[in-house]
């Protein structure tokens, strides 16, 4: 599944490996070994995989917050390497697990963040927009980062990384940490706005319902390299090998005992 | 009550003086830990030298760590030249600045490590610089903590900064060493209240930034410095008040160099000088501060500086060694010895009289008969001098007890029987008033000890000072000295040792 000609983003022969804290005889942690795929501009791309596979250390050769060892990654057909981190990184849209609030700034400050590290500064109207995006109203633009719910800041989260009016937006399990009903809220949220401000997102996460429900593309790694690249349709369908379908089943049968248990006990 | 009051209002200079010292050690502490900090963060390697050898430093004590910069600063001469301070204010700063580290350091360090590994990942992501990190989040939330360093670290540096008394630098310490040993209470009290109260306002308001910085109140924040800065600034504006041609005259910490440093100061102030007194100096570091111009004129004695200046261990006789070391000097540092002042402050032993009549006992010879069934006391350097190793030596004495006092309860011990024989001093005034006998030496094993007056090279080319001066030379009777030790050590009507020394002049005017 080669994409090259129209790939916002390219992955070309990466690999990245650690000195391996586990092992002492010098042995090395291969997190990254040789991937190499094309992500199209406008697609929803999932990236899914065990703990340790090996997802969030691709992620983060994206916006240079982990160089490769060899190997590239294009962005807009330019090496990111050849672009200084910071200026890169205010072009990428960039929504972890930990959020990352800055503490001592309010709200609007946080969201503000990347136009004012650039010079310029986000106007009161501009941060009530981005607030509206994420479905907070004006009102939160002055509270501070710990007078917010687990879901609000991720929304604000959410809402800093689109600030600088990315077309990339990079996401690793950036609902992970959330109850499961502010989770599917903010999930289809985030999709929304995909859609909305023609952005590329290439998201990471563990939960193989999550990517079938979000994406248009899915991942899957397996120490270090890519198993399977699959729509969800064909995922569901059977395709993708052995390991993606031992997680697609998990959900699948999920469903399967929820729809039987509706059934046996009838309507309530 | 009163005696404190009066005495906390005179401490202005020294308050001021303090102020500058701390403030100062403080604010080279912080520029200094704060890179060092940033630095340390970055490399395992840098944190562990900085956090080691600032640990290391708050293991000295604080008193001797002062005492080093001496000499330390004394073998810089030879790359800075002649004009590097060895006392007073630079040695002060650089050891107070080495004590105050450590808290600063250690905090911000802290702090760092602290920090959300999440908060930092997000300062990367968002496209901050490093220096726009570091501005933006680390700093704002590091100050707290390190404004809780800065707060410990102000704290100690002024309580330390009591003890730079000793290296010539004035200080809030002066009137705790003056009156410790003269034993008057209400001047200790009066400067550990002044550097207690100290310490505690700027403790409070460091406080306030912390508070301000934590709760994000700017105001708070610029309040509380504004308000530290225009105290120092205050001591800055008082300190230019004192006079930079004033004579100045160092003392030993003990009453008769008290008493003597303001006779002679009383006399070149009455000759029109200006004129400041550094109290307290290590008995180590007087010679070297004079040789040095540090002070302008100190009194020492012929026996202390033949063995530590000269490193002789004989004893050619009285008139000899006062020669030989005038000479010296003039040849080898260039000061000047004005004179003798016409006492002696010797070691001697002594005994009650009663209880010297009952063994028996005269002379020295007549105590290394009795010795096996007596008991000595020393001050606490006394039997490592070479005086006590000469008059071992001399007498075959072997006491039957060994026992340590400082020389203020020597005494007492020696009146409540718990020495039989004690090593005085000859001019103090307490042999004369508990009716001691001051024992013969017969075979002169124990040096001579003139008291003498050093002018520094520089101050030695003043003919009007010198000429000033001179009515004191071989003034002074040992009958004298004492009572004007006397006055100051006693505990009923005590004077001071400016009262004492108007009295003394007295006597050497009306002979
Ligand atoms: N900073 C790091 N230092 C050392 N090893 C790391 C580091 N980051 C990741 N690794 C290792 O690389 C491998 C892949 O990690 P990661 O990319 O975080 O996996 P995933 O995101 O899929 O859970 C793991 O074995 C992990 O231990
Ligand atoms: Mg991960």
């Amino acid at each position: 599944m080669d994409q090259p000609s129209h790939a916002l983003l390219e992955f070309v022969n990466v690999r990245k490996a650690f000195a391996s804290t586990v092992t002492e005889d010098s042995a090395v942690d291969v997190a990254v070994d040789g991937v190499s795929c094309g992500i199209a501009a406008g697609s929803f791309v999932a990236l899914v995989g065990a703990s340790g596979s090996g997802k969030s250390t691709l992620l983060k050769t994206v916006n240079r917050l982990g160089d490769p060892d060899s190997g590239q990654v294009l962005l807009a057909g330019d090496n990111v390497q050849d672009a200084a981190p910071a200026m890169l990184r205010r072009r990428i849209g960039y929504v972890f697990q930990g959020v990352g609030l800055f503490p001592h700034m309010n709200v609007a400050d946080n969201i503000g963040i990347g136009p004012r590290l650039s010079g310029t500064r986000a106007s009161d109207g501009r941060i009530a927009e981005l607030l509206e995006l994420v479905e907070l109203d004006g009102s939160y633009a002055g509270r501070m980062p710990h007078e917010l719910s687990g879901g609000q800041r991720q929304r604000i989260g959410v809402a800093r990384a689109l600030a600088g009016n990315p077309q990339l937006l990079l996401m690793d399990e950036p609902f992970g940490a959330l109850d499961p009903l502010t989770r599917d809220g903010l999930g289809k949220r985030v999709r929304a706005l995909h859609g909305q401000l023609n952005l590329t997102t290439m998201m990471v996460t563990h939960d193989m319902a999550e990517a079938l429900l979000l994406a248009d593309r899915i991942l899957v790694m397996e120490k270090g390299r890519i198993v399977a690249d699959e729509t969800p349709r064909s995922l569901l369908k059977g395709a993708g090998g052995p390991i993606a379908q031992a997680m697609v089943a998990v959900p699948r049968e999920q469903a399967a005992a929820l729809a039987q248990m509706a059934q046996l006990d009838g309507p309530a | 009550m009163n005696d404190i009051l009066v005495n906390l209002a005179s401490l202005g200079d020294k308050l001021a003086a303090h102020v500058l010292l701390a403030a100062a050690a403080l604010g080279l502490g912080i520029i200094i830990a704060l890179p060092l900090a940033v630095w340390a963060n970055r490399s395992p390697a840098v944190s562990r030298v900085a956090l080691g050898f600032s640990s290391l430093v708050q293991t000295i004590p604080a008193l001797a760590l002062l005492a080093l910069f001496f000499p330390v600063l004394l073998s810089l001469r030879a790359v800075f030249g002649e004009g590097l301070p060895t006392l007073g204010f630079l040695p002060a700063l650089l050891a107070l600045t080495l004590y105050a580290l450590l808290p600063i350091l250690r905090n911000t360090v802290t702090a760092q490590e602290q920090m959300d590994a999440g908060v930092l990942e997000a300062a990367d992501a968002v496209g901050m610089t490093r220096w726009q990190k570091l501005q933006l989040v680390e700093a704002p939330l590091a100050a707290p903590y390190i404004m809780a360093g800065i707060r410990t670290a102000a704290v100690w540096t002024i309580g330390a900064a009591t003890l730079s008394t000793t290296i010539g630098q004035t200080s809030l310490g002066d009137p705790i060493f003056a009156g410790l040993q003269t034993q008057n209470w209400a001047l200790v009290l009066a400067g550990c209240i002044a550097s207690a109260g100290l310490a505690l306002v700027t403790d409070a308001l460091l406080g306030a930034i912390e508070r301000g910085f934590q709760m994000r109140r700017r105001w708070l924040v610029w309040a509380g410095i504004t308000l530290a800065l225009a105290g120092i600034l205050a001591a800055a504006f008082a300190q230019r008040a004192t006079d930079d041609n004033a004579i100045v005259i160092g003392a030993k910490p003990f009453s008769e160099q008290y008493v003597l440093a303001r006779l002679i100061g009383q006399r070149l102030q009455d000759a029109g000088y200006a004129v400041e007194y550094r109290d307290g100096l290590g008995s180590a570091v007087v010679h070297e501060a004079v040789t040095s111009g540090e002070i302008d004129i100190a009194v020492d004695y012929t026996g202390t500086l033949w063995t530590n200046q000269l490193k002789r261990s004989d004893n050619p006789g009285r008139d000899a060694m006062y020669e030989q070391l005038v000479r010296w000097e003039a040849d080898t540092t260039g000061t000047l010895v004005l004179g003798r002042l016409g006492f002696e402050n010797a070691y001697a032993f002594a005994m009650k009289k009663d209880r010297a009549r009952q063994l028996g006992i005269e002379t020295m010879d007549d105590l290394a008969r009795e010795a096996r069934r007596l008991t000595i006391g020393g001050d606490v350097e006394f039997f490592r001098r070479p005086e006590w190793l000469a008059v071992e030596d001399a007498y075959g004495l072997k006491f039957g007890r060994q026992r340590t006092f400082t020389s203020t309860f020597m005494y007492d011990a020696l009146k409540g029987g718990e020495a039989d024989v004690i090593s005085a001093y000859t001019s103090d005034g307490r042999v004369a008033a508990d009716g001691l006998l001051v024992l013969e030496d017969p075979r002169g094993a124990l040096p001579s000890y003139d008291a003498l007056v050093l002018i520094s090279p520089q101050a030695a080319k003043d003919s009007e000072l010198l000429a000033a001066l001179k009515p004191l030379i071989g003034a002074i009777s040992v009958e004298a000295m004492r009572q004007a030790n006397y006055a100051v050590d006693r505990l009923d009507d005590k004077r001071s040792p400016a009262q004492a020394a108007r009295e003394l002049a007295r006597t050497i005017d009306a002979p």
